[in-house]
């Protein structure tokens, strides 16, 4: 008795505090949606809903019929390819490293592991100014390699260490049985090692994907003229006119947003493992 | 014969991190070595040290670090309570809740900067309904600062939550049984059982978290760009403005420069409690 009625008053604060967290979490995500289906005509009447919804926000932003996204889909291909680089390049650069941290006891590998935690905590922001420098010197400004090497770098450390982790709970068998079989290191490798690691692969590959595409700073710093830059780098742009078109922006928001929150979802079981391993290993 | 063994492994080892050592040294260390040689300029800092932007820079950024982050600890630890339950509907509130972390940094600014337009945003427009007069939410020092803060917390509260249920999964039920048997109320269960256990990853994630936030960029330059006149500048914004919009590298560099040993010594804490 005593206790069903416990478990209502529970029930009752849960579902009050699910109510706040929900209103907070959802509402700036609702206001950009709400923002993307205004009218230019009512974009100036404030209101909790749109009373003439219309999709022609995003007709122009596809159509690219609008000065302000005259280079829509060059942009958000920018931002695609140099996210797909910055994905593979991390998945063979942290394949490779973990299999070295994990499976190899090998001289210096304290010495590349402080260096690789160095690299992840220092925020990237500190070494921008000096990378500009470095790409400017070696004509690498306005070029979209730039800013791969600098996503694959400050990915890369992350990546390793959730390899790194996952590829330590591996049983030993592995080089066993390459050993028995006579395969060398490399063979040992891509046939036994590679197979076993996908499912953290798929983790980290996501998460130097979301990494590039969502960057900012380096796109901004690296890259300029209105066909080459990346796409949040276009928006921000639009922050330095005046008379932004809100409504237009919100529509080019939601479809920036579209590939990261699917990416989320569909791989949300790995991503929070991955991060989760990590995190909690560390303690 | 073992030392051909040691050595083979030693190269091995060395040949599969090569990509890895090669980004370091030539992206980080490398980097790094330049910016402390352009930063060896004395008179950089004493311009810096004399400027007023400087001195407020600092100071926002103490409040960014030090507020924002852990209030933004503090709710996940306690959210990470909630999520923790095991109702069906929950699992549901916690895939929701996670749709700040899903969506990009910038979207997000961009809608809380229209919710905070002080003519046309909805918190005005909310305010005049129940007869209150507005406030102009980014054009002054306070509430534009405080926006940033705010905007932190919502984007990166959902992260550190799923971390600390993560660490709360951890702990053995046993622990708990343990405690309902002595009659433990769940006050009681969070400081003497719960807490206790989370210590450690509670502490490495302030200190990730708030070495993370000392180099933030992207939200407060894009919610506020240092406005209202350069007052709510970071340390990253202040470091651009520096760079670019007055041409000022070294000036820049030496921004970056004072935060690196307050920077390195929470780097020197994680290195002894984080292993890779």
């Amino acid at each position: 008795m005593s206790r069903a009625r416990h478990s209502r008053a529970l029930h009752v604060w849960l579902s009050v505090v699910a109510v706040v967290m929900l209103a907070w979490t959802l509402f700036p995500v609702y206001y950009m949606l709400l923002l993307s289906f205004t009218p230019t005509n009512d974009l100036f009447k404030p209101g909790l809903y749109v009373e003439h919804p219309t999709i022609r926000n995003y007709v122009y932003t596809m159509g690219q019929d609008n000065p302000f996204v005259r280079y829509f889909w060059q942009q958000i291909g920018n931002s695609l390819v140099i996210a797909v680089w910055a994905m593979v390049v991390v998945a063979a650069i942290a394949a490779f490293g973990s299999f070295a941290m994990a499976r190899i006891n090998f001289r210096f590998r304290r010495w590349v592991s402080g260096l690789t935690l160095f690299t992840y905590v220092i925020p990237s922001s500190f070494l921008s100014i000096p990378f500009f420098r470095m790409m400017a010197d070696y004509d690498l400004i306005d070029s979209k390699l730039a800013v791969v090497l600098a996503m694959v770098t400050f990915a890369s450390p992350y990546a390793l260490w959730v390899l790194s982790d996952y590829a330590r709970s591996l049983p030993p068998e592995i080089e066993e049985a390459g050993a028995i079989d006579g395969a060398g290191i490399l063979a040992t490798f891509f046939h036994l090692y590679l197979p076993l690691i996908r499912p953290p692969l798929i983790a980290i590959g996501t998460y130097a994907f979301l990494y590039a595409w969502n960057e900012y700073l380096y796109a901004l710093l690296l890259l300029t003229g209105e066909p080459r830059i990346t796409l949040p780098v276009a928006m921000g742009n639009f922050l330095t006119t005046d008379n932004a078109p809100w409504n237009l922006l919100m529509a080019v928001s939601t479809v920036y947003s579209i590939p990261p929150v699917v990416l989320y979802y569909v791989f949300k079981r790995y991503l929070v493992s991955g991060l989760v391993s990590g995190a909690v290993s560390g303690s | 014969m073992r030392g051909r063994l040691l050595r083979s492994r030693t190269l091995h080892g060395f040949l599969f991190t090569a990509p890895l050592l090669f980004l370091f040294a030539a992206f980080v260390i490398y980097p790094m070595t330049m910016g402390v040689w352009f930063a060896l300029d004395a008179d950089a800092y004493r311009a810096l040290f004399s400027d007023p932007i400087f001195r407020q820079t600092a100071i926002n950024t103490l409040w960014y670090v030090g507020v924002a982050v852990n209030v933004k600890l503090v709710l996940a630890l306690l959210l990470s309570g909630i999520l923790d339950y095991p109702f069906r509907w929950i699992r549901l509130l916690a895939a929701l809740f996670l749709i700040p972390w899903a969506i990009p940094a910038l979207p997000g600014i961009l809608s809380f900067r229209w919710m905070l337009n002080s003519q046309w945003g909805i918190f005005n427009y909310l305010l005049g309904v129940f007869g209150l007069p507005s406030v102009p939410w980014l054009a002054q020092y306070w509430t534009a600062l405080g926006a940033v803060m705010v905007f932190h917390i919502w984007k990166y509260l959902p992260f550190w939550t799923i971390i600390f249920l993560a660490g709360r999964r951890a702990i053995p039920n046993e622990l708990y049984e343990a405690a309902a048997i002595d009659g433990a109320s769940s006050v009681q269960n969070f400081w003497h059982v719960t807490f206790p256990l989370l210590r450690n990853l509670y502490l490495i994630c302030t200190l990730l978290s708030m070495v993370f936030t000392l180099g933030d960029f992207t939200v407060p330059w894009l919610m506020t760009g240092g406005a209202p006149g350069d007052s709510t500048h970071v340390l990253a914004t202040l470091a651009y403005r520096y760079t670019f919009t007055m041409g000022r590298l070294e000036w820049g560099m030496a921004t970056f420069a004072v935060a690196m040993p307050a920077t390195l010594v929470f780097i020197g804490m994680l290195l002894r409690w984080v292993k890779i």
